[in-house]
């Protein structure tokens, strides 16, 4: 079980180590391009055009096109990091996605941040609920939310080497850092962050921290919760599945929409190979709206002791 | 520099036999698209038979000059100029469209060798097609890229992201042509979704434009030849042309936009566009 770093965490921002992480590979490898849709600023894409100029692509406000430019060098034989907010960099071009990267297989990166209801202020139109469920329908696309930066670091470099087209999901805000230097990731890999006897929780993304904080306060009620976290929503981690679902009580928590997200892929899976009680839980079905990111998380029950308490009327059931 | 008359003459001879070739295909197949296909042979002949580097034994040559069928459901006669230059067997052209074929309905890189992306979806080939001219910039390489697009297809925004993309990043490597046949599915472009002024659109999004008739393939390489001379901005040949071109009664009629012939009217064709290649010189098979 990989040692989570102990207390007090520090926050860091998945963006930045986006953008650090891109000039690193920049320098690695000349074949490295990236591509972003006037948002270099707020996506960090920014860091590799500064050193990279030659090799960075403001494409505008034109998501389409960013899509099939990223297509055409990936078939001349580039590696394309194509960057914008998940709202726009899945659902805005989906059918690009689908027809020349998805159905091709072609060797193009999507890293979008701003992905959740987390965004904040900008409200529904700029918070991606729906984003893990149109990429992880599609044929072909792995598709990965990691929990904090350093995961982010060691998930663009693991997608970086692999060929094939990829989703990863990154958020707005900085959040805790819970995996040290030595964390092992790997494309297709849970990691159990905690075991437990009564309930498993499966978690991914920005959830996973509140998850791990949520099995600490079940704790100390007296329920034993194992926490699963699942960086790669697409291919899951079946393996993992199944030693969660010994619990014979499994919860799913995602900042996304409770339909076609980790929580249905999740399902899927254990109502074949092993049938398990499951709650999902994430945003139910509908948007998002403005408030702090804070207050989404409180009004959305996808803070720890939200988490925990729901966990805890489903214990009783 | 003017082209010799043989090489025209025998570029001439290849499309009668490809416009052969897509009436087989498509009447064998029971379905496709044989108007846009016609109007399209005739570039895409002094394309693949004349004016790009490419090797078809080769496919993956890094150098060579990529070709985008933005317009992928003419791919009946991509396919045929393929097999006809050396890419894969002429009797493979008859599996077009059917279970297992290398030939899918639209063109699909990942099935068949020398396709250098997949379209189908109208409007994104030539956002590939800038992101081959701009892989050739940061590369250092040589190549250029020629993508052809239907004008009906000049109705989705993506084409105007791409021209004004292309405008901006003035890839002067990157030829597009449009297949002005004035028709698209539910009649006239002009009627169902005004295009024109469609040259000085163009024009206005940074673009080089040529306008020629995209049946004289004289015009079409002297055309091809200048955008190749031009510097620091992407050339867009508008190829006037017509649907359906060299079977009477396909030409001009947007019916035929997307449907395969009967029997007969298969045998009507056949008959003309045997006759017009046997005037070229052509020595036209009977099998199948």
């Amino acid at each position: 079980m990989p040692a989570i770093l102990p207390k007090p965490w520090q926050n860091a921002g998945m963006r930045e180590a986006y953008g650090k992480t891109l000039v690193k590979l920049g320098a690695e490898n000349p074949n490295v391009v990236v591509l972003d849709a006037d948002l270099s600023g707020s996506t960090q894409t920014k860091m590799f055009g500064k050193a990279y100029p030659e090799r960075f692509f403001n494409m505008g406000i034109a998501e389409q096109n960013m899509t099939g430019v990223a297509a055409g060098f990936a078939v001349s034989g580039k590696i394309p990091f194509m960057s914008t907010f998940a709202v726009f960099a899945t659902g805005r071009n989906y059918d690009q996605v689908r027809q020349s990267i998805a159905y091709p297989e072609n060797n193009v990166k999507i890293v979008a941040t701003h992905s959740g209801v987390s965004v904040g202020p900008d409200g529904a139109t700029h918070q991606a609920l729906e984003d893990v469920a149109l990429m992880r329908g599609l044929p072909y696309m792995t598709v990965i939310a990691p929990a904090d930066a350093v995961e982010t670091e060691k998930a663009i470099l693991a997608v970086a080497k692999m060929h094939g087209p990829v989703y990863v999901r990154l958020t707005r805000s900085p959040s805790p850092v819970i995996f040290g230097p030595d964390y092992d990731f790997k494309i297709g890999k849970g990691v159990f962050l905690r075991e437990g006897k009564d309930v498993s929780i499966v978690s991914t993304g920005t959830m996973t921290v509140p998850a791990v904080q949520a099995a600490e306060i079940l704790a100390s009620q007296g329920i034993d919760a194992a926490v699963l976290h699942m960086p790669t929503i697409k291919p899951i981690d079946v393996d993992a599945l199944l030693k969660a679902s010994e619990t014979r009580k499994i919860v799913t928590v995602e900042e996304h929409s409770v339909i076609n997200g980790l929580g249905s892929a999740v399902a899927e899976n254990l109502a074949y190979y092993n049938p398990t009680r499951q709650m999902r839980i994430g945003t139910e079905d509908r948007f998002g709206e403005s408030g702090s990111a804070e207050e989404l998380y409180d009004k959305y029950g996808l803070t720890a002791p939200k988490i925990a308490e729901r966990i805890k009327v489903f214990m009783k059931h | 520099m003017p082209h010799a008359p043989e090489l025209i003459l025998s570029l001439e001879r290849i499309a009668a036999k490809i416009r052969i070739d897509v009436i087989k295909m498509i009447a064998k197949a029971g379905t496709g698209h044989p108007g846009g296909s016609l109007s399209a042979t005739d570039v895409m002949t002094a394309l693949y038979f004349h004016h790009m580097r490419h090797d078809p034994k080769n496919p993956k040559w890094e150098e060579r000059d990529r070709f985008v069928l933005s317009k992928g459901h003419v791919c009946p006669a991509l396919y045929s100029a393929m097999a006809e230059s050396g890419y894969f067997p002429v009797s493979e052209l008859m599996t077009l469209r059917q279970l297992g074929t290398r030939l899918q309905g639209h063109p699909a890189m990942q099935y068949l060798p020398g396709l250098e992306i997949t379209t189908g979806s109208l409007g994104q080939g030539l956002s590939a097609g800038l992101g081959m001219a701009l892989a050739a910039r940061v590369g250092k390489k040589e190549w250029r890229v020629y993508c052809m697009m239907g004008d009906g297809e000049n109705d989705e925004g993506q084409i105007w992201e791409a021209a004004m993309a292309a405008g901006h990043f003035k890839t002067d490597n990157l030829t597009a042509i449009l297949d002005r046949n004035s028709l698209q599915i539910d009649g006239c472009t002009e009627n169902v979704m005004c295009l024109d002024p469609i040259a000085d659109k163009w024009r206005a999004f940074g673009w080089n434009v040529i306008e020629i008739d995209g049946h004289s393939m004289e015009a079409i390489m002297d055309a091809l030849d200048l955008a190749t001379t031009v510097k620091g901005k992407p050339t867009i040949i508008i190829a006037k042309t017509v649907k359906g071109k060299g079977v009477s009664f396909m030409e001009n009629n947007a019916e035929w936009h997307g449907k395969a012939p009967n029997k007969e009217q298969t045998e009507i064709a056949l008959k003309e566009l045997e006759a017009q290649a046997a005037k070229l010189g052509v020595e036209v098979s009977k099998e199948d």
